[in-house]
């Protein structure tokens, strides 16, 4: 943790009501790194999520997004400050167009050029050029997860949260939005935060991974050790 | 041929009536799910507002903007007091805008008393074979179907029709992504109460200026709303079409009272055999 940290949680304590789910997590992440969770199902993975971008409120704790303390802001100026989040199942926007869809963060920045920013989103994903004018609801799961994921892009976010990408989706899928991911963290300096099961899926991101269990971090798996998937899958077992 | 024209005036006159009753409930129940039983008092407000400024010497037309003006502000007010602390409480919803329905017609009457002086109807009217024709309510006729289009490209072509369609299916979704949800509502509200006013505006010529004259729209409204469905953005059109030229068949060959009669039987028998409504019937069709 420093000051270079783009997103830091600092013993956040979250939950739902008088239950606490996240009971005391601390990390950072910098510029244009990629961080996984994991952990079994249940466990506040994407309660995390939800307390990073203010859909659910921190009890206690602090989240500073580029040294600003954003603990008390609504989700609605998180984002505009530059937080992305594609949730999990993706909610998509069926009554709107997948374009719609896509356009929708600029809209709500009143962002200039919206035509350029959109081609950009169309050259790293054709399948939505293809389908611009399709309603969202049409498309099918891996098509849903590229639009959820584009959807977050087209502000150009320092940090993205993704929850399960991988979720529903067959494995070549899996595999060219796990190298989409990874040249965007390059290419545009985007930092990832993922939540992710899929142990194949965290081995081609090549980042670390951290465990949570019992609203805590357990423990840490750094990226050797996902070097190749069974050794990554032994790591996962035995902290699962 | 004069008789055919008299059909589809009276069917067109009832149709835009029921719709004029009803867009302004609707756009606010259908983005909202807040039932505004104040509806009939936004109406008066804009009736109000017009005949005052009118009678002050603006010209209709700029009288009837002031109306709506008055409208847009008062529901503003109310949004930022009281409606954006129920939104998500349907049923509070309904007590809470019941209670500003009774405030704002007691107002009224104290403030101006049980009525005021009217308008006259502007335009003449036609005469042909034994019918007379009110131009105005043609006029009316047309305006409706304008506001429809209107609306239509407001909320299907616009940016701001995207953020609200994101923001009624995916209130929570849609913020995370950065819409302005309270915002959005907010300004939704007050073209649901801009509507209601613009009503007031467009009917107090023809009708006289009592505290109580937004009850005369309630029915209609009401009724529209419900038989379009969930989806009033969807049903209203049809509902409204179906259920004017329902009422104005029934009309034509008994009288009026029949007529209404024929109506709320008409709706009972849709809430019993399509619960879902018009937009329900839509959806499935599809
Ligand atoms: N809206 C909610 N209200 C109340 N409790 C909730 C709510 N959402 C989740 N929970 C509870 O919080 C706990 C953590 O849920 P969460 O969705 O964060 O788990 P997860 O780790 O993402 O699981 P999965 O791997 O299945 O996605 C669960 O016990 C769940 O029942
Ligand atoms: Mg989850």
């Amino acid at each position: 943790m420093g000051l270079n940290n783009i997103l830091e949680i600092k013993n956040i304590i979250s939950g739902y009501g008088t239950t606490n789910v996240i009971n005391n997590i601390s990390f950072g992440i910098n510029e244009s790194s990629i961080l996984a969770i994991s952990g079994r199902n249940g466990v506040g993975k994407s309660t995390l999520l939800k307390t990073i971008i203010g859909i659910v409120e921190s009890k206690s704790g602090n989240i500073f997004f580029m040294n600003k303390n954003i603990t008390k802001n609504r989700p609605t100026e998180r984002s505009i400050l530059g937080i992305g989040y594609v949730p999990q199942g993706r909610d998509i926007f069926n009554s709107l167009t997948v374009e719609e869809n896509i356009s929708l963060p600029a809209i709500s920045r009143r962002m200039k050029n919206l035509k350029n920013e959109l081609e950009k989103i169309y050259s790293v994903f054709p399948i939505l050029k293809e389908k611009r004018n399709d309603l969202g609801g049409s498309l099918s799961g891996g098509q849903q997860q590229q639009l959820a994921i584009a959807r977050s892009l087209i502000f150009n976010p320092k940090v993205l949260l993704l929850d399960e990408p991988s979720e529903g989706i067959q494995p070549s899928i899996v595999s060219s939005i796990a190298e989409k991911i990874h040249n965007i963290a390059i290419e545009l300096k985007t930092a990832f935060v993922i939540v992710e099961q899929n142990i194949s899926f965290i081995s081609k991101l090549s980042c670390d991974c951290f465990i949570i269990d019992k609203g805590v971090i357990s423990s840490k798996i750094s990226s050797k050790d996902f070097s190749d998937v069974d050794k990554a899958r032994k790591a996962l077992s035995l902290e699962l | 041929m004069v008789l055919l024209f008299n059909i589809i005036f009276q069917v067109s006159d009832a149709i835009s009536f029921l719709l004029l009753s009803a867009i302004g409930l609707a756009v606010i129940f259908g983005m909202m799910r807040i039932i505004n039983l104040a509806h009939g008092e936004f109406i008066t407000v804009g009736a109000y507002g017009t005949v005052v400024t009118a009678k002050m010497g603006l010209p209709l037309p700029m009288a009837m903007a002031c109306g709506v003006l008055v409208t847009i502000i008062f529901g503003f007010i109310l949004e930022r007091l009281i409606i954006r602390y129920i939104y998500g409480r349907p049923l509070d919803s309904v007590v809470a805008t019941w209670g500003i329905s009774l405030i704002v017609s007691q107002s009224f009457l104290i403030i101006f008393g049980p009525s005021i002086e009217g308008l006259k109807s502007p335009l003449g009217s036609f005469q042909m074979g034994d019918y007379s024709f009110s131009e105005y309510r043609i006029l009316l006729i047309f305006i409706s179907f304008l506001i429809l289009v209107l609306l239509y490209f407001l909320f299907m072509k616009s940016r701001f029709g995207t953020l609200a369609r994101a923001t009624i299916e995916k209130p929570i979704t849609s913020s995370a992504l950065g819409v302005d949800v309270q915002k959005v509502y907010t300004i939704t509200f007050c073209i649901g109460a801009g509507l209601a006013g613009l009503t007031g505006a467009l009917y107090i010529p023809t009708m006289t200026c009592v505290p109580s004259l937004g009850q005369a729209f309630i029915v209609s409204a009401f009724v529209s709303v419900v038989t379009a469905g969930a989806s009033p953005f969807i049903g209203l059109v049809p509902a409204a079409a179906f259920l004017g030229s329902f009422q104005t068949g029934i009309t034509f060959f008994y009288h009026a009272t029949i007529g209404l009669i024929g109506l709320l039987f008409a709706v009972i028998m849709i809430i019993r055999f399509l619960p879902s409504g018009f937009s329900g019937l839509i959806k499935k069709g599809k």
